[in-house]
Order: C-alpha cells, then sequence, then structure tokens
C-alpha cells in the first residue's frame, strides 16, 4: 500500500472499489481534461451512486439484461468446444493459415481466484508464447492485462487473444451487435475498436516490461459479431491504428494522480457514511460541496458516458460547453451564454480573444433580426 | 450545425424558449401521415417486439410478436403490419394526375404519396432492417409467407433509401424535422430524444420548460422513444413477462400472459405515439416554404414511378450496391443534398443568411441602375444592364464570378468590379438573363436604385435523375456496361434466423 492508495482509499470511503474496464476506460480517455472523473475512477469511486445521492441519478451506458444474457450466449457459442468454430472462422475470413491451435483458456478458476494471480498467469502464458518458436497457434481465454492510467494501474479483461495466426498476437473482440450485408452500425464498431485499442496498448506495454518487441501485437484486431439475422458468427479485421493513437494521446494529456492528489484538501472524501441498512447518511449538500473542489469539464458527450453527467451539467447550467462541441467551437472564447448574446446583441464590447467571434456573432445576430422583422 | 443555428441555441437557452432556425417550413407535411412507433426486443438483430402504427392520431393499431425470436411470429408480425401499410400505399397510388412531360414513362403522376414519420433515426434504421429482413422471403418453399411480406419489404426498404436524401418526405424522423425549424437551448445530444425536444417546443401545461426537459429523461415517466427499450423496463417488466410466457402451460393461460405484455408494451409506446402526433401539427401548422409543393411534385414522381416498377413484379432491392449503383446513388445523393441547400436559402431569409455570413451571398442596396445598358454579342447586341449595390456583408467573392438573384426566379448576374469601401463592399454586377424577350427589359426585373437586394452564389439549378444519369441499360462500357440484374438467389427466402 503506497501514500496513494491510502489518500484514494479515504477518497472512495467505506464503499467497496469500483473497478475500471476497457468500457470505462476508452470513456475516461474521450474526456482526458475533466479532473473529476479521473480522481473518482483512480479512486474506484461509484459515481452512479453520488449521483443519485445528489439527486440527478441517471442510467449510463447500462446494458439491458436481456441484450447481456445474448451477449454471453454468443460468446460462449463462439467459444465452444475448445474454439474449434473460432478458429475455422479466423481461417475462413481472415486467411490465416494455422490448421490447428492449443486452447488455454485464463478464465477464473474459482470464485477466490484472485485477479492478481490471473493476471500473473496471464503473463506467463503470453510472454511464454512470445518466446516459443513453436508454430502452433494458441487461443488464449479471457486473459487479465494491465494499463497503468494516471499513476494507476487497472486490470482489464479481452475477450480472447489469439497467437501464432500469422506471427502475431491478434486482439479478439466478441460482440453481439451484427454484420448485416457486410455493414454493422459505425458507432458500435468505433466503440469496440477503442476498446480494443485499450487491449492492444495494454498488451504491447506487457510485452516491452518483459524485454519483447511490442510490435507482436496487432494493430488489426478481430471483431467477431452475429451474421446477419442469424446467430452464425463472422470474423472482420479492424485497423485500431487511429483509437490507439488517440488513446496514447489522451493518457499522456491525463493528469497523473500524484501530481492531482497535492492540490486537493486532505479531507476530501465521497463516502456516503452508509447506515446499517445501506441507506447513505451523508447529507447532499455536503457532499455536494465536496464533489465541487474537484472541477469538472462538462460537455453533452458525458450524457453517454458518466453518471454524473447530471450533476456536472446543472453545474455548468448558462455556459455555452453546455450546448455542445459544435456550438462551443463556434463561439470560441466565449463562455458565458449570457455573455455570448450580450455580444451578439451589442450591449458588451469584446476583449480581444473574443473579438473574431463577437464580430461574426454580431452580424449573425443583426441578420437574424432583419430576417425575423421581415416576417412579421 | 452553422454560425446562425449556433446563434439560435444561445439565444433559446439564454431565453428559455425554442428559437426559429429557419423563417418556413421546407418539409412537406402531408395530409394523410402514417406514423409508426417499433420497438425491438433487446440484443437481436431488429427482432420486432411490437408496433403502434395508423393514421388515426386516437386510434393506434398495435402489433405485437408473441415470440419475437421465432421466425414464424416475426414473419407473422410482417404480415399485419403489411396489412396496415400496402393498403394506404396501393390506394395513394391509384389515384393520379395527368402531367405534362417530354418523358413518356411519367405521363402519370400520384396525387399522394405516403408520408411515414417514425420518431427518431434510430427509427429509419428499424425501417431500412425490417426491409431487409422481409424482402427476399418467398411465398413458396420452406417458411413461404404471404406474398405482402414481401411487398411490404420491397417498401420499407425503398421508404429507408428515400430518407438518405436531403429532400426527400416520405420516411420522416420526428427529431430532425423539429430540429431543422427550431433549435432549443440544449444541446443536439439531448435533441436526439422526441420528449426532450417536445419539452421545449411544447411543455405539458403549468410545466415549465426546464422541468419538462429534466422529466423527459425520466425513462420511468417518458419511456425512451424507441426502438430500444428502456434496459429498467426490459429487467423489470419485459424479461420477466417473456419468461411467463416461454412457460405457460395452456392457451388460456398463454394469452393471459400476452393480455399483460400488451398492456405493458403499449404502455412504453402510447407517449412516443402522443408526441408523434404532436410534432406533426406543430409542423403542420407552420408555414410551407415555396418550393416545398415543387419538391414534394418530384417526391410523387420517384413513388409513381417505383409504384410502377413494383407492380411490374420488380425485384427486391439488391443487399449491396454493385460498384455503378453505389457511385450513381452517391452523386444522386450530393446533387440532391446542393440543391436542395439552394433551395432552402432562395426560400428563406434565415437560411440565406448563413451564407451571407460566409461570404457567398450579400444583401445591400441598389445605388446605381443603367438597365438600358447594350452591349455586343455574338451575333447582335444584347441587353446587359448594369446595377451598383452597396453592402455591409462580408462579401468573399471575385470578379468574374455568377451569382444569381433568388427574388428574380435565379436571374443571373457576373460580378464586374468589387471595391471595399468604409463599411463594407461596393458591388458592380452585370444581368445576364430573365429580363424578358423585348429590347427593353420588362418591368421590374432590373432593380431600381433604392432596392433592397440580394445575390448568392448557389444555383437554383436541378438536374432530373433521368438526364444526369443513364437507366441501367444505357449504362456505357466505359462505365462497366449495363450491370447484370440483381436476382434474389432462392437461397435468400430461407436464410438463417435464429
Ligand atoms: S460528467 Fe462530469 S465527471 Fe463525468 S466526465 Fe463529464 S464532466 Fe467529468
Amino acid at each position: 500500500m503506497t501514500v496513494i492508495d491510502d489518500r484514494l482509499n479515504a477518497i472512495r470511503g467505506a464503499a467497496p472499489r469500483k473497478p475500471h474496464n476497457a468500457r470505462t476506460l476508452a470513456a475516461l480517455a474521450a474526456n482526458p481534461g475533466c479532473r473529476r472523473r479521473t480522481l473518482m475512477d483512480a479512486a474506484g469511486v461509484n459515481k452512479a451512486l453520488i449521483a443519485d445521492r445528489l439527486g440527478y441519478g441517471m442510467t449510463v451506458g447500462q446494458m439491458s439484461s436481456i441484450a447481456l444474457a445474448r451477449g454471453k450466449s454468443f460468446e460462449a457459442q463462439v467459444k465452444a468446444e475448445g474454439g474449434n468454430d473460432l478458429l475455422r472462422l479466423l481461417r475462413l475470413h481472415l486467411d490465416l493459415p494455422t490448421a490447428q491451435a492449443h486452447y488455454h483458456d485464463l478464465n477464473p478458476a474459482d470464485d477466490d481466484d484472485r485477479i492478481s494471480a490471473r493476471l500473473r498467469r496471464s503473463q506467463r502464458a503470453l510472454e511464454e508464447a512470445a518466446r516459443a518458436s513453436d508454430p502452433v497457434g494458441t487461443m488464449f481465454d479471457h486473459p487479465i492485462l494491465q494499463l497503468t492510467m494516471n499513476g494507476v494501474r487497472v486490470h482489464i479483461e479481452p475477450d480472447l487473444i489469439a497467437f501464432k495466426f500469422g506471427d502475431r498476437f491478434h486482439i479478439v473482440e466478441i460482440k453481439s451487435f451484427p454484420i448485416v450485408d457486410g455493414v454493422a452500425d459505425s458507432g458500435k464498431v468505433a466503440a469496440a475498436a477503442q476498446q480494443a485499442a485499450v487491449y492492444v496498448l495494454a498488451m504491447r506495454e506487457m510485452l516491452q516490461t518483459a524485454g519483447l518487441s511490442p510490435e507482436l501485437v496487432s494493430h488489426e484486431v478481430i471483431l467477431v459479431c452475429p451474421r446477419d439475422f442469424s446467430n452464425q458468427p463472422v470474423a472482420e479485421l479492424v485497423d485500431v491504428r487511429k483509437p490507439l493513437a488517440s488513446l496514447r494521446r489522451h493518457l499522456t494529456r491525463m493528469e497523473s494522480i500524484d501530481t492531482l492528489l497535492p492540490i486537493l484538501p486532505p479531507s476530501l472524501t465521497f463516502d456516503l457514511v452508509l447506515d446499517a441498512t445501506g441507506q447513505p447518511t451523508r447529507s447532499p449538500d455536503d457532499l455536494a460541496a465536496s464533489v465541487a473542489q474537484v472541477s469538472a469539464r462538462y460537455s453533452p458527450d458525458c450524457l453517454q458516458s458518466c453518471e454524473l453527467a447530471g450533476v456536472c451539467r446543472a453545474e455548468a447550467n448558462g455556459t455555452v460547453p453546455v450546448l455542445g462541441r459544435v456550438v462551443r467551437e463556434e463561439l470560441g472564447g466565449i463562455d458565458s451564454i449570457a455573455e455570448a448574446i450580450a455580444l451578439a446583441t451589442g450591449g458588451r464590447v469584446p476583449d480581444d480573444s473574443q473579438r473574431e467571434a463577437a464580430r461574426l456573432l454580431r452580424t449573425a445576430y443583426q441578420m437574424r433580426q432583419q430576417a425575423l422583422e421581415a416576417m412579421r | 450545425m452553422t454560425v446562425m443555428s449556433s446563434l439560435a441555441r444561445v439565444l433559446a437557452a439564454g431565453s428559455k424558449t425554442p428559437q426559429r432556425v429557419t423563417l418556413y417550413r421546407h418539409l412537406h407535411v402531408s395530409e394523410q401521415p402514417i406514423v409508426m412507433v417499433p420497438i425491438i426486443l433487446a440484443g437481436e438483430t431488429n427482432a420486432p417486439l411490437a408496433v403502434m402504427v395508423g393514421s388515426d392520431p386516437g386510434q393506434p393499431e398495435v402489433i405485437v410478436t408473441r415470440q419475437p425470436r421465432e421466425r414464424a411470429e416475426r414473419l407473422r408480425f410482417a404480415e399485419r403490419l403489411a396489412g396496415h401499410l400496402l393498403f394506404p400505399i396501393a390506394s395513394m397510388a391509384a389515384t393520379t394526375q395527368r402531367v405534362d412531360t417530354r418523358r413518356p414513362e411519367l405521363s402519370v403522376r400520384a396525387t399522394q404519396a405516403p408520408q411515414v414519420w417514425v420518431p427518431n433515426p434510430a427509427g429509419v434504421d428499424y425501417v431500412r432492417l425490417l426491409g431487409r429482413m422481409t424482402r427476399f422471403r418467398s411465398s413458396e418453399g420452406p417458411w413461404a409467407v404471404a406474398p405482402s411480406v414481401r411487398q411490404l419489404g420491397i417498401w420499407l426498404t425503398w421508404l429507408a433509401e428515400q430518407a438518405e436524401f436531403a429532400d426527400s418526405c416520405v420516411l420522416v424522423p420526428a427529431t430532425r424535422a423539429l430540429s431543422a425549424v427550431w433549435a432549443t437551448g440544449q444541446s443536439d445530444v439531448e435533441d436526439g430524444n422526441l420528449a426532450a425536444v417536445m419539452a421545449w417546443l411544447a411543455p405539458p401545461p403549468g410545466m415549465a420548460i426546464i422541468d419538462a426537459a429534466r422529466r423527459a429523461e425520466d425513462p420511468a415517466v417518458c419511456p425512451p422513444a424507441g426502438p430500444a427499450t428502456d434496459p429498467t423496463f426490459d429487467r423489470l417488466f419485459l424479461q420477466p413477462t417473456l419468461r411467463d410466457l416461454a412457460s405457460a402451460a395452456t392457451e388460456l393461460a398463454r394469452r393471459q400472459v400476452l393480455h399483460r405484455l400488451t398492456g405493458m408494451l403499449v404502455e412504453q409506446m402510447r407517449p412516443t405515439w402522443d408526441l408523434v402526433w404532436q410534432a406533426i401539427d406543430l409542423l403542420g401548422a407552420e408555414p410551407p416554404a415555396a418550393r416545398v409543393a415543387r419538391r414534394w411534385e418530384r417526391q410523387r414522381d420517384r413513388f409513381t414511378a417505383f409504384h410502377h416498377y413494383v407492380s411490374d413484379g420488380g425485384y427486391p432491392q439488391a443487399k449491396r450496391d454493385n460498384a455503378v449503383r453505389g457511385a450513381q446513388r452517391l452523386a444522386e445523393m450530393e446533387q440532391r443534398l446542393a440543391s436542395f441547400d439552394a433551395e432552402r436559402a432562395y426560400d428563406d431569409p434565415l437560411v440565406l443568411a448563413d451564407y451571407r455570413l460566409a461570404g457567398e451571398a450579400f444583401a445591400g442596396e441598389v445605388v446605381a441602375s443603367d438597365p438600358h445598358r447594350r452591349v455586343r454579342g455574338a451575333q447582335r447586341s444584347v441587353t446587359r444592364p448594369l446595377v451598383t449595390v452597396t453592402t455591409t456583408d462580408p462579401v468573399r467573392l471575385d470578379v468574374g464570378q455568377q451569382v444569381h438573384d433568388p427574388s428574380r426566379n435565379g436571374q443571373r448576374a457576373l460580378i464586374t468590379s468589387l471595391d471595399e469601401a468604409t463599411d463594407g463592399w461596393i458591388v458592380e454586377l452585370e444581368l445576364q438573363d430573365k429580363m424578358g424577350r423585348g429590347r427593353a427589359p420588362e418591368p421590374g426585373s432590373v432593380p431600381a436604385v433604392g432596392d433592397e437586394v440580394v445575390y448568392t452564389a448557389l444555383a437554383d439549378t436541378f438536374v432530373r435523375r433521368g438526364r444526369a444519369w443513364p437507366a441501367r441499360e444505357n449504362i456505357p462500357w466505359t462505365h462497366g456496361g449495363p450491370p447484370p440484374e440483381p436476382v434474389p438467389v432462392p437461397e435468400d427466402a430461407v436464410e438463417d434466423w435464429s
């Protein structure tokens, strides 16, 4: 236990740790400038409970139980019989030359199987495979990887990693959205690619630490989805170089926890102080005051990726970012809605940084008034 | 989004009232709209669970699948839906008027075309996927279905294809139609939720907009507009009920569960159904732009033509476009978008303002006009009036560039000189056409000193599809020659749907 861990535990309070996964990591990287989220995620705070207590409960990224069940059964079906079906698929769709492959199950052995033990097992297995000259492929089922994010180590668990299919490690993502006539929902593919990029990065980091070449991990990940309206899996290669580059960029831009902690009050905590029945007793006002001590950076994208979105949106009320990225960019340099209106209507003289945006707004406003008056 | 619409959003947020982004409505609103509110089963590929459909706001037809995972049930669902959609389509196609045209195949035009409203863009995807699911079904062989199922598939596919074009209005997502006319004081993310847009435009009586908008985000009071359902609803209500349905031992028990299921699904769809109708009323009450009627005419032409294709036993649309079709469609999409943009700008000063801001159009006052100026043309001398305009707009045009006057039917003018003044520009223009046949220009065809004028680089020219692109059989060999007619293979009819 380090000092940082102690601080983070105190910030979380008595609640159990809410671990990261590739989806939350990808979401975090999508808004790297947000200290509030960086801190809460690093501490493993359950943001949904905080938002609830503050009266802004919001369901975010919640999957339907029905969809989850179907996703699980699809994954099980794809991996059935030691991955036989999958192997056939990889050969068929991806032209991978491997005729046979080992199947290495890295799922938890039992309920007590600690994540650190699984991580060690996975590392050993993957590194051994990377060093071996054996041409036979291996499929690693649910290995554990580790990624360092703003100074905090996070564990993640890809569906599958395939190795020695064309000499590289390939991350395999099994998703239950369909590919219909060769086309899948682009938003869902992008989200899957983002997640896979997290795995690629983690795997490369691991090989590098072990003195192996990170290039052993392919930037082409394998996406396995049901085809058309059936349960039959198809595989497609997805190039994740772009999401990988943006993930890297965001990770380096992200503030490290050890530089963040010293500037926060030492008594800061998001503990909900649960009573014996599990009900929070922390006063919402007090909690809100703590939340307000850590700065946020709200944008409407948060609505789809962060449980605190309702809280941060209310806090950002009256500012331009609430209206979306495009509006924010077009009004570059103007932060308050009231100020933007004052500049547009001529009720305020712009400062130097706002001159360009203000001139445009002023002209736009005059044209708008002209048009509306002509209508009357 | 543009500066004008960003400004409208800012003003809406500041005043807590919606703001117009266009002066007119540029969408045709049918007098007999068909509304469709679909919901699907989570986790499956567009597995229809239920739909509310119809043309009577007070009396939605409700179709519920008895077992969304079963192929036979999905097909039965499609058959029932076909009953509600194909009849209006056929009767609209049956009433035609004669039109003057040099193209013999288009000598008649249906007086009406269908206009199907869905709550949001995801509803358009639903229509496309349901079309894909049903258009290859066959009325023979294993899994034989009623012919109407295949017809439904062909028509749904046509509707969804049309919806990809900016100027089309046969399949309309309500959220987009509303956002095209009004800006709310929230972001486009919130505007994707029909209930949240309507909270701004027509909040429940006695409720403040801000409260209504927050309320719209609570799926327990405002169920999502579909087709995806609320995960909490799935967990607490749907999943247990589907389980009961699967385990019902007697027909009576089954019917009871089904009744319960229908009731809860209706509760999920009805609020959205009402909102879509409310949206149609709001939009219908707006003044239509001048060129709406012309676009609707073209849309009816397309409908008439496609109806002929279908009644002649046309094949279902191919699963994927071949290269030529793909290129054609892309070009047509761009071209129709460009002409839609131009038409809107010509019709609507608020839309034109965006082009003025960008310097591609300008409004000003005529300070000099020489209507009788004549210049020597190739054979004889022609009237070429000179008009000088002062404007304070940020003009970004060049000498020699051609511009148009929207108020004079797109009259062409060449910019002959462009001088910066203390507060804007002085533009000299030479008018080119639309001045009548006589030696002297027709009265009113040349702006006079003191007139307010607008010129834009946008051209309102619509190239008819038939002229712009060769028909399938006339595609020249340089472009691959006529592509093979896509013929559905028998296996398509029995493809795996597990
Ligand atoms: S909702 Fe708030 S805490 Fe979450 S990412 Fe956005 S700004 Fe940060």
